[in-house]
């Protein structure tokens, strides 16, 4: 091909324009602003002013234990179960395959608002469904929204059910790329079908498995909306607040956007550190 | 021999059916309860029996809702809104794809080098900025524009045009060269037609993405008047003297008519979410 630069800019530049204005500028721009005091008139530059609050400030730590503690185990329970949705749906002996993808994609098209909406009724102390269900079984009731490990394991729950869905369709994709007559061989040996899982399967996958987790990773790192609407401002006190939600309340409730910006770059720092390591378990084995 | 083999994939199909329908209503539940509380009083939600069935109070349902904010109103802002950001978004992203597909030029490696770079980091770094440019600097909160415009930076669709774009053979383009058609309309009216697939999952991806959007509108149309249907039943969630029916009427109405999307195009839906992963 020829060098044709004014017709490629032509195409290029309108979408170069906002993506410089409402992605790169605003990348540089919170560095900048993470050093510098917002809340005088003018701003002025003060390096350790954000990051130093920063390092000594208990609700930070606080948010980025509930942020980790979240990822740590929402994640891999979420991927997992991500797997055998993919695997059974894709299984020939499977029935009215319609049905259960419905079921399990479904959570893909709700909105954040509502499904939190459904969430806090039907996990309502005294008149939920859930605590209903369970006093029927013999289960007394949990207070899912009064206690810290409870409302965590309800945010956990929830953000699971909105996204396991999401993954089995990024790995059921995975799963249907990879060539049948790669079992062939193994089903003549009469390797059992679980070995096969494990040692055909899995392999194949990892690269669309890693892929799945640095996405969850990253959009889990964020999470605002579950902690905002369904435990009611990361309550209680402070149990489900996590990074997303510290960085709202500085940034918009007090209006420290220098603050904000500090929590927004760590966030950041992490996404690039979980990136780097994706990069090095995705890397050619020499 | 056979019948035995034959025999434990009945009973391999069994297990498989007696394992994942639990868990496909399970994973079913919170929808249909949805359905089922946006159709009950507040009187019978907050009662202390088990109703798994609707009832008939949608409309009372619906009636209270728009007595706590306009919803109505809110849900025109939110069409209009991801409607005009999908063409936009469409438009601007296959454009960008197209030129990186399809032309050698300079500062090409170094446009895809930053697209790529820059597209695990979180969005919540970008947040601070955009919202002092578009409230402060272009004084443009509780705008339209405000809504549809910043979004239109997402680069998912940029990658998804030049991947499909990429794979068209090139002699397509080269014969309506040397006939001298323009450029413009050779993606007009020939590439764009060819790669209607990939525009179809690519909107139906946007249009979703905007309709469910949340935390931007919430920052930057927080004026009743302004705020996306989102918004605005967000605003009631956590609110001592609200209807709940009205909420979760709220919540049907911005869920059922994805849900119906969803089962119509699920090809296509599940084509454009797949694609996140083939970059």
């Amino acid at each position: 091909m020829r060098t044709q630069n004014a017709t490629a800019y032509r195409f290029l530049t309108p979408y170069l324009l906002i993506f410089a204005i409402f992605w790169i500028w605003p990348i540089i721009s919170s560095f900048i602003i993470s050093f510098q005091a917002t809340r005088t008139v003018p701003w002025r530059f003060a390096p350790a002013f954000n990051w130093g609050r920063l390092i000594g400030d208990p609700a930070f730590y606080n948010a980025l234990k509930n942020t980790l503690l979240i990822l740590v185990i929402q994640v891999p329970v979420m991927i997992a179960l991500a797997i055998v949705m993919a695997v059974l749906l894709n299984s020939p002996l499977l029935k009215a395959r319609g049905l259960y993808r419905f079921a399990f994609f479904a959570p893909v098209v709700v909105g954040e608002v509502a499904y939190s909406a459904v969430f806090r009724l039907m996990f309502s102390l005294d008149f939920g469904i859930v605590n209903k269900l369970l006093n029927s079984v013999g289960i007394p009731k949990i207070d899912w929204f009064s206690n810290v490990t409870p409302a965590m394991a309800l945010i956990m729950i929830a953000v699971t059910w909105r996204w396991a869905g999401y993954n089995a369709i990024i790995i059921l994709a995975g799963l249907q790329s990879i060539p049948e007559d790669v079992y062939e061989a193994a089903t003549l040996d009469r390797v059992s079908k679980l070995k096969q899982f494990f040692h055909i399967t899995l392999p194949l996958l990892k690269p669309v498995i890693v892929f799945c987790a640095v996405l969850s990773i990253i959009g889990t790192m964020q999470l605002f909306t579950e902690p905002f609407l369904i435990t009611e401002r990361g309550g209680p006190g402070g149990g489900t607040e996590t990074l997303g939600l510290l960085l709202y309340r500085q940034g918009f409730r007090s209006l420290n956007f220098g603050y904000a910006s500090a929590v927004a770059y760590t966030m950041a720092g992490l996404a690039i550190a979980i990136t780097l390591v994706q990069l090095w378990l995705m890397r050619e084995p020499k | 021999m056979t019948t035995s083999r034959s025999q434990a994939r009945l009973g391999r199909s069994i297990l498989l059916h007696l394992f994942l329908t639990p868990l496909a209503l399970v994973w079913l539940f919170p929808l249909w309860m949805m359905v089922v509380f946006s159709t009950m009083p507040d009187n019978g939600i907050f009662s202390p029996g088990i109703e798994l069935l609707p009832h008939d109070g949608f409309i009372d349902n619906f009636n209270n809702l728009q007595r706590d904010t306009n919803f109505v109103g809110a849900i025109g802002i939110s069409v209009s809104v991801a409607v005009t950001y999908t063409i936009l978004s469409v438009l601007l992203t296959s454009m960008a794809g197209w030129a990186l597909a399809r032309y050698e030029f300079h500062g090409k490696g170094a446009v895809v080098a930053i697209i790529f770079g820059t597209i695990t980091l979180p969005y919540a770094v970008v947040l601070i900025p955009q919202f002092i440019m578009v409230a402060r600097d272009f004084a443009l909160a509780n705008t339209w524009i405000a809504l549809i415009v910043p979004p239109l930076f997402n680069s998912l669709g940029v990658l998804f045009m030049r991947q499909a774009f990429s794979m068209m053979p090139a002699e397509l383009f080269d014969a309506a060269r040397v006939e001298g058609v323009k450029e413009w309309r050779i993606f007009l009216f020939v590439a764009l037609p060819l790669a209607r697939p990939m525009l179809a999952a690519l909107a139906i991806i946007l249009f979703l993405a905007s309709w469910n959007n949340y935390l931007w509108p919430l920052l930057i149309n927080s004026q009743p008047g302004a705020m996306t249907a989102p918004v605005a039943l967000g605003t009631l969630i956590g609110l001592t003297k609200v209807s709940w029916g009205g909420i979760m009427a709220g919540a049907v109405m911005l869920t059922v008519p994805m849900l119906i999307v969803f089962v119509l195009l699920q090809r296509h839906f599940i084509a454009g979410i797949a694609a996140g992963a083939v970059k």
